[in-house]
């Protein structure tokens, strides 16, 4: 009985459904939430006294690489869930990760680089965490350029499934492989539990920021995942009511 | 139960003897890696400053750089033509273990491709400067990091074995994901070269390669069954 709602999760009519209701809930908090970390972060928060207002740029770069891998492993997890109970509704999930997670990659690194401008003298240092962002980014485009290139969308869902699978094995390998290869980034200051080393006008603004981009993946995942299901489901009878309704 | 375990025994057996009975057959396919290697390692010093000492810096780099490519060219050979004629999904539907009689063939691969990367390295090695007594620590890492990358490659080329154009796609799904082997396999070659202790990246290298060979052949087994539906 307990898992009926697992099963009916998995039945697209009700995931549309599900996903267009829930759509507003997360995009509003995060339109709020980065609206507000924007002004505690840029204007109310002081200035870093080593680094002045470039620091400022923590307030898009950290959110940006936190998500970027929070993304790969929601990827990973609902592609193992789509290969071992064969279910279309999270392989559609997984696919719809994909863009996402190497946009927001992407994002990371493009701010990485403009803090390390200012800050360390040069766009691009091989330092470790730049270095695992882009081999992360790397394994983005390998999962959508295998899914791109296999036709049949069921073998697609499934092969691209355990290279996501093999991929989140190897990320934490990655990590600390090149960590211990060169090291010149600065030590995480918020995920240190106890202490921060942020006072809390830069921190609250922070975790606001951090809120608001993870609301932000929500509703961004939930509306592609809305249209895959669609574009997989578009001979069912369902979609034409479900269409037609709004 | 102990008949099953001979039967896989000289399933693999038989299978390992025929992959290697056929590669004998037709010796350029798996030599072609071998010189890939060599031209690659010989360009090196051609793009540079042929003075030893300069080379003697970057051969760690020309070495590893050139054992990766050219196993990653080698991966076709490994089930691109068994899925084509149709022995991969025989194997499939023998009743032996899929994982099993797919780890003999890696194996195969690997003592095809590269075993005799790791016997010709030490005359790369040598042209790029590195001092003699470096040769066994360049010989253990490699023979090591060849072990993990074969592995490695067997997944991305059992997700890529059934399609046309495959290349580069196979190159983007492996190249990143071996990585790891790179930074250590080229650090052990480096401290060797630099007659040192290189114990440490020596023993990161054997977990990786036993990693990879505790769980690559799942990985294995599963994307050769979905190129096969």
């Amino acid at each position: 009985m307990a898992w009926v709602w697992f099963h009916r999760f998995g039945s697209p009519p009700h995931f549309y459904r599900l996903a267009r209701r829930l759509t507003p809930w997360f995009a509003w908090p995060a339109a709020l939430l980065c609206a507000a970390g924007l002004v505690g972060g840029l204007v109310l928060a002081p200035a870093d006294y080593q680094q002045g207002d470039g620091f400022r740029i923590i307030y898009v770069h950290a959110p940006a690489a936190w998500l970027s891998l929070m993304v790969y492993v929601v990827m990973a997890s609902s592609a193992a869930v789509g290969l071992i109970w064969r279910m279309t509704v999270a392989h559609a999930v997984a696919a719809s990760c994909a863009p996402i997670g190497a946009s927001f990659t992407a994002l990371a690194l493009a701010t990485g680089m403009l803090w390390g401008r200012p800050m360390w003298g040069t766009y691009w240092e091989w330092d470790p965490r730049l270095t695992s962002e882009l081999l992360l980014l790397f394994l983005y485009l390998g999962y959508m350029g295998l899914r791109n290139s296999v036709d049949d969308i069921g073998r697609a869902d499934r092969a691209s499934a355990v290279l996501a699978i093999v991929g989140v094995v190897n990320v934490p390998i990655i990590h600390y492989s090149v960590i211990w290869w060169n090291s010149l980034h600065q030590a995480p200051t918020v995920m240190k539990f106890g202490q921060p080393t942020m006072p809390a006008s830069m921190l609250v603004p922070l975790l606001l920021m951090l809120a608001g981009f993870t609301a932000c993946f929500v509703a961004l995942l939930l509306t592609r995942a809305r249209g895959e299901v669609l574009r997989r489901e578009r001979n069912a009878r369902w979609v034409g009511d479900a269409l037609g309704q709004t | 139960m102990s008949a099953r375990r001979a039967g896989l025994a000289a399933a693999v057996t038989a299978l390992m003897l025929r992959d290697l009975r056929l590669a004998l057959r037709r010796p350029g396919d798996t030599l072609q890696p071998l010189g890939f290697f060599l031209v690659v390692t010989t360009l090196f010093p051609l793009a540079l400053d042929p003075e030893l000492s300069v080379l003697r810096d970057i051969a760690p780099a020309a070495l590893w750089v050139g054992a990766l490519l050219s196993s990653l060219l080698a991966l076709d050979l490994l089930f691109r033509e068994d899925a084509q004629d149709g022995t991969l999904e025989q194997l499939a539907l023998c009743g032996l273990p899929f994982t099993g009689l797919l780890l003999a063939k890696t194996v195969v691969h690997w003592l095809l491709t590269g075993l005799p990367l790791v016997l010709i390295a030490p005359l790369a090695a040598i042209a790029l400067g590195a001092p003699y007594g470096a040769m066994p620590g360049v010989l253990a890492a490699l023979l090591l990091g060849t072990v993990a990358l074969s592995l490695i490659g067997a997944v991305g080329a059992g997700l890529t074995m059934s399609l046309h154009r495959n290349g580069s796609l196979l190159a983007l799904l492996v190249l990143p994901l071996a990585a790891p082997v790179l930074i250590f396999g080229a650090r052990a070659t480096a401290l060797a070269i630099a007659l040192e202790p290189l114990a440490a990246p020596l023993y990161l290298l054997a977990a990786m390669a036993v990693l990879a060979a505790t769980l690559a052949p799942w990985a294995v087994a599963a994307a050769v069954r979905i190129g096969l539906e």
